[in-house]
């Protein structure tokens, strides 16, 4: 099963390469979100609050524009049944999810240079804490936006239907990370997050528990 | 189901009698004073409503759960129509839950909604009700819009404890039972109530089951009748 999760892993990986749509549509998600908010603010001093609100909010809708796609394409390409048929559903599973953890890596990384030059406020001054809460972050999104995929995959209006399912999914992460990162940027101690860190463990450690075990109803017909 | 009717009316006339018209007084004497809660006074009138309205929301949404949980199991559409009426009487409680808190919130804490932890976790209640049902609209097939509301919902089952149980005790709030509240963080916020009152309120929260449960009868029946007439109706 290991073998067959990486093998799936690294078919979205190079089919993704070959036409680079999910990563060229995640960046320039990321781009033209923070090219707005830098419109709306022009000389304003923003709060770390503030900043790290907006950096989540850059985050999560880019997730739609690209974390979202990834059972649509098995489904308009026409592949979903070929996978149902070689490998079994929880690789299919932990193969997406993988994929979907270096998208959110990528996309959180993409997130932090483009806010690194682009605000002047944005200053990590406690630099474990905000590595801890952008990797645990990342993997709690990763974690809720492939099950919500999944279920998205199988009905019309699949575009908008995404952010409807996976925000209250999504808000308690939301919550957290928000608070903790605005945390880091004021410097906080990494010991002063921990209640947060078990929150943010917790939250992936159920999501991904109870989606492993509901997946085979979603993915079979 | 005629008990349950009978004495859902029963009760929550009761409460409505009760919970308004008995004087709250310093020093209760006998079974027609409640006491005053210090920092609520007669705003404490809506713990007869607001928390039953609230509990039932939550109720709802348990049985709308575990009912999604059986159609896994069984693939008895029936389960689906449980879990589809009691997920709409959730939604409807719920809506009654904010509406009640907000008018307190005015007049306990000066605005109707200020994103405390507790109005922040009803909200998030409000929209998994809301993203279960245009997920629901959204699905074509009976059978596949029973199957993936069901595994929504358990989803969402698992990721709003979080709100419930953990935000409001780590994040400092306003609501009676968060964190700094003196009179302790715990899940039920610990309110100083007196035997009446405590009679008052338990009465709420079983009359407004039993009412919630009496209606969720009532949608299942239209709704079977509603796929017995379709059947029929097929040559």
């Amino acid at each position: 099963m290991i073998v067959q999760t990486f093998a799936i892993a690294s078919k979205d990986l190079r089919s993704e390469l070959r036409t680079r749509y999910a990563v060229n549509a995640l960046l320039m998600f990321v781009v033209t979100s923070v090219a707005t908010i830098l419109f709306a603010l022009r000389e304003d001093r923003v709060s770390t609050d503030v900043l790290s609100g907006m950096y989540w909010v850059v985050v999560f809708f880019s997730g739609t524009a690209g974390l979202s796609r990834i059972f649509v394409g098995e489904e308009e390409r026409g592949t979903a049944l070929t996978l149902r048929l070689i490998a079994s559903s929880s690789a299919v599973y932990f193969g997406k999810l993988l994929f979907n953890c270096l998208q959110t890596i990528l996309l959180v990384l993409a997130a932090t240079v483009l806010y690194l030059i682009a605000f002047p406020e944005f200053v990590i001054r406690s630099a474990a804490l905000f590595a801890a809460t952008v990797f645990l972050g990342s993997l709690g999104f990763a974690a809720a936006a492939t099950i919500i995929a999944a279920i998205v995959a199988k009905a019309q209006a699949k575009g908008t239907l995404y952010t409807v399912l996976s925000f209250p999914i999504l808000a308690p992460l939301l919550l957290t990370v928000i608070q903790t990162t605005a945390m880091a940027l004021d410097g906080a101690e990494f010991s002063a997050a921990l209640g947060q860190f078990q929150i943010l463990f917790g939250y992936i450690c159920a999501v991904v528990g109870l989606s492993f075990i509901l997946f085979d109803y979603i993915w079979k017909d | 189901m005629k008990i349950v009717k009978l004495l859902s009316i029963v009760l929550i006339s009761f409460v409505l009698c009760a919970g308004i018209a008995v004087p709250m007084v310093p020093q209760p004497h006998g079974f027609f004073q409640f006491p005053i809660i210090p920092g609520l006074e007669n705003k404490a009138r809506n713990i007869f409503f607001h928390v039953p309205l609230a509990w039932t929301a939550v109720l709802a949404f348990l049985v709308a759960l575990w009912h999604g949980f059986r159609y896994l199991r069984t693939q008895d559409i029936m389960h689906d129509h449980q879990s589809v009426a009691s997920a709409g009487l959730g939604l409807m409680f719920c809506l009654l839950a904010t509406i009640t808190g907000s008018i307190w919130a005015k007049f306990n804490w000066g605005s109707f909604w200020n994103w405390d932890p507790r109005e922040t976790s009803i909200f998030i209640l409000l929209l998994i009700y809301g993203a279960y049902f245009a997920l629901r609209s959204a699905l074509a097939s009976e059978e596949i819009r029973a199957r993936l509301s069901a595994v929504y919902s358990m989803i969402a089952g698992v990721t709003a404890p979080f709100f419930v149980f953990v935000m409001p005790r780590l994040f400092a709030g306003l609501h009676p039972g968060a964190r700094g509240d003196e009179a302790g963080s715990t899940p039920v916020a610990q309110l100083h109530m007196t035997g009446p009152m405590r009679i008052v309120f338990f009465s709420g929260l079983l009359g407004f089951s039993l009412l919630f449960f009496w209606l969720l009868n009532l949608r299942v029946r239209v709704a079977r009748l509603e796929e017995q007439h379709s059947i029929n109706l097929q040559p």
